[in-house]
């Protein structure tokens, strides 16, 4: 129940850290807010030569407004989500799930960045990413790309990062005034992994009807799970009981989950679609209030 | 080239201990083994149980979740640090008066979790102090009287002030 040994590096600069990440590439695990690194090396599930702390890269850990978008740095604690004013007022979806990811404590010291990263396939800032279709800004001693956050999930606990490669941004877009949202999970206790969580926006026009819908589910598959034609089913629709029963329909349907100790994959399939539509009726229910505060 | 053991300056409830660690050394045996402090309890050793959680900078972390050389500049406060001259924290009175404790092996974790809740909330309902400590397991009394303690406690420090 100790780590292992470990040749520790604790950089304070990017370029220090993609250095490092060339010189010892897949020797090496970048140590965010070890929220999920340091479990796994308590119980050697984890074995790295080489840990680069990036902690103390003071330029990692910020919150930017750039036209219409919301900048986060990768090292910016989780706790921040709940407590930034720019991020409740771009992307109020961030600072509502915030409380869902794990406890305070967890919160204090866990990144966005790192939970990205890790890519736990019940993570609420992956379904948000992949929901808000986020872009992931990656840097290597050889350069930069920009990875869609569709792209950027590939399986369980793996994402399109080369061993060279760090995540430093992640950039979501700000959500419309008129934008309703919702997260909703089935959890067992508070703060524990999600069984299943359904999160969406959904934005209205003046006369109610539906002009987008976004909705990813965790907890049923891999990765976050989205699919554009169940999105596209409200789409120019007033919203009503019957079309979200048709829309939990195909989300059980099309949702590809697996069993495991806490729930049975049918359990889950079931959760998803319940979970849809209880998260739009709270999200339409949003916007609708939102639509009245504009007016 | 990495070093084998790095110098350390932490402040512990209010005195600056310097020490050589190796990297892996977690700050909970930092604090249990090398100064002596044991009132850090340590439960499980991977973040699920809360039993060592401690405040660093203010903030509540699990100090099994951190090494000791992350810590270095950093003020720590443990449960030895709640007392002052003698006298109970608040929040150690209304626990002791509200049987917030049985065993007593999560408390120092409770007590340092409701600290930092109080802080960023001095009055909060029965159901914010449940989720302010969801994030520490107590396997005895039940939470009941822990919650009652924290509500105590609460409005102690209210009128006090």
């Amino acid at each position: 129940m100790k780590p292992p040994k470990f040749d520790y590096f604790d950089p304070t600069t990017v370029e220090e850290a993609l250095d490092l990440l060339k010189e010892y590439g897949e020797d090496a695990k970048i140590l965010a807010g070890g929220q999920s690194l340091v479990p796994l090396l308590n119980f050697r599930l984890a074995r790295p030569q080489v840990l680069v702390d990036i902690n103390r890269i003071k330029d990692l850990d910020y919150v930017r407004e750039n036209n219409g978008t919301l900048a986060i740095g990768a090292m910016t604690r989780q706790r921040t989500l709940e407590t930034s004013e720019i991020i409740r007022s771009k992307c109020g979806l961030l600072t509502d799930a915030a409380e869902l990811i794990g406890h305070p404590q967890i919160r204090n010291r866990g990144t966005v960045g790192g939970s990205l990263v890790h890519a736990d396939p019940t993570a609420e800032l992956a379904a948000i990413a992949k929901a808000l279709d986020a872009q992931m800004k990656i840097r290597s001693s050889e350069g930069e790309r920009t990875v869609a956050a569709k792209d950027f999930f590939v399986t369980v606990m793996t994402t399109v990062l080369e061993p060279s490669e760090m995540l430093v941004e992640v950039e979501f877009p700000a959500l419309a005034p008129s934008a309703g949202w919702a997260f909703e999970e089935f959890v067992l206790r508070h703060g524990d992994f999600a069984v299943v969580g359904v999160t969406t926006v959904v934005t209205l026009d003046a006369k109610q009807t539906c002009t987008e819908l976004r909705l990813a589910a965790i907890g049923v598959d891999e990765t976050p799970f989205r699919d554009p034609e169940i999105e596209g089913l409200l789409q120019g629709q007033k919203i009503t009981d019957s079309l979200l029963d048709e829309l939990a329909a195909r989300v059980s349907e099309k949702v590809d989950p697996f069993t495991d100790l806490h729930a049975t994959a049918e359990q889950r399939k079931h959760l998803a679609g319940v979970l849809a539509k209880k998260a739009i009726k709270k999200a339409e229910e949003a916007a609708i209030l939102n639509l009245k505060k504009e007016s | 080239m990495p070093q084998a053991y790095r110098s350390v300056e932490i402040t512990v409830n209010g005195l600056t201990y310097n020490r050589q660690v190796e990297p892996r050394r977690l700050l909970s045996d930092f604090l249990r083994e090398d100064l002596d402090l044991r009132g850090t309890h340590v439960g499980c050793e991977h973040g699920i149980c809360g039993a060592c959680t401690v405040l660093m900078n203010g903030y509540t972390v699990r100090s099994c979740l951190m090494f000791a050389v992350q810590a270095n500049g950093a003020e720590i406060t443990t449960i030895e640090g709640l007392a002052k001259n003698g006298k109970l924290h608040p929040l150690q009175e209304a626990f002791w008066e509200n049987h917030g404790l049985q065993c007593g092996f999560c408390t120092p974790g409770f007590l340092l979790s409701a600290c930092e809740l109080l802080e960023r909330n001095p009055d909060p309902t029965e159901e914010e102090v449940r989720v302010g400590l969801s994030g520490n397991m107590c396997r005895c009394t039940g939470y009941q009287g822990i919650v009652e303690s924290v509500l105590a406690a609460a409005s102690k420090m209210k009128a006090q002030k």
